[in-house]
């Protein structure tokens, strides 16, 4: 297993995926947030 | 990655142990997603940043990898990530940052 149990950084993207999505993405695989950020990579 | 975000992972890595922390990208683009992942395991490549020289070797993955896409609830993954899945070119972004995991990683 990946994400169980584990601490995720978020680091998400405005123009792909956004960190509230991952947010919510590994919470469902039973990991916790504790960070989590949509930088802008342009 | 910015500097500030990279003063953050640092100081996440050390509060919580390396070992224990995951860092899932979201980024649009492969070379970006790259540079990202490259950073957080071997180390800020431009040298500008807190993580210069600093290999924190952290696992880390891209939310459209197949084996970290099996972990989320399918419901969830729909709802959230499917419609980019579409528009983005997820065999170069999957390519290039599980590269920078087999090369950088320690966890």
């Amino acid at each position: 297993m990946i994400l169980r149990g584990k601490k995720v950084i978020a680091l998400g993207d405005r123009d792909g995926v956004p960190g509230g999505a991952i947010d919510e993405c590994v919470k469902s695989a039973g990991a916790e947030v504790i960070f989590s950020v949509s930088e802008c990579f342009v | 990655m910015d500097l500030e975000n990279q003063a953050r992972v640092k100081d996440l890595a050390e509060k919580y142990g390396a070992e224990n922390v995951v860092v899932v990208i979201g980024g649009a683009e492969a070379e970006a997603s790259g540079l990202t992942a490259e950073t957080v395991t071997a180390g800020d490549p431009t040298y500008a940043g807190p993580l210069a020289g600093v290999q924190l070797g952290l696992s880390v993955w891209h939310i459209l990898e197949d084996e970290l896409k099996q972990e989320i609830d399918p419901a969830v993954y729909e709802d959230q990530v499917s419609m980019m899945e579409m528009v983005l070119d997820v065999d170069a972004i999957k390519q290039e940052v599980s590269s920078i995991r087999q090369q950088y990683s320690k966890y």
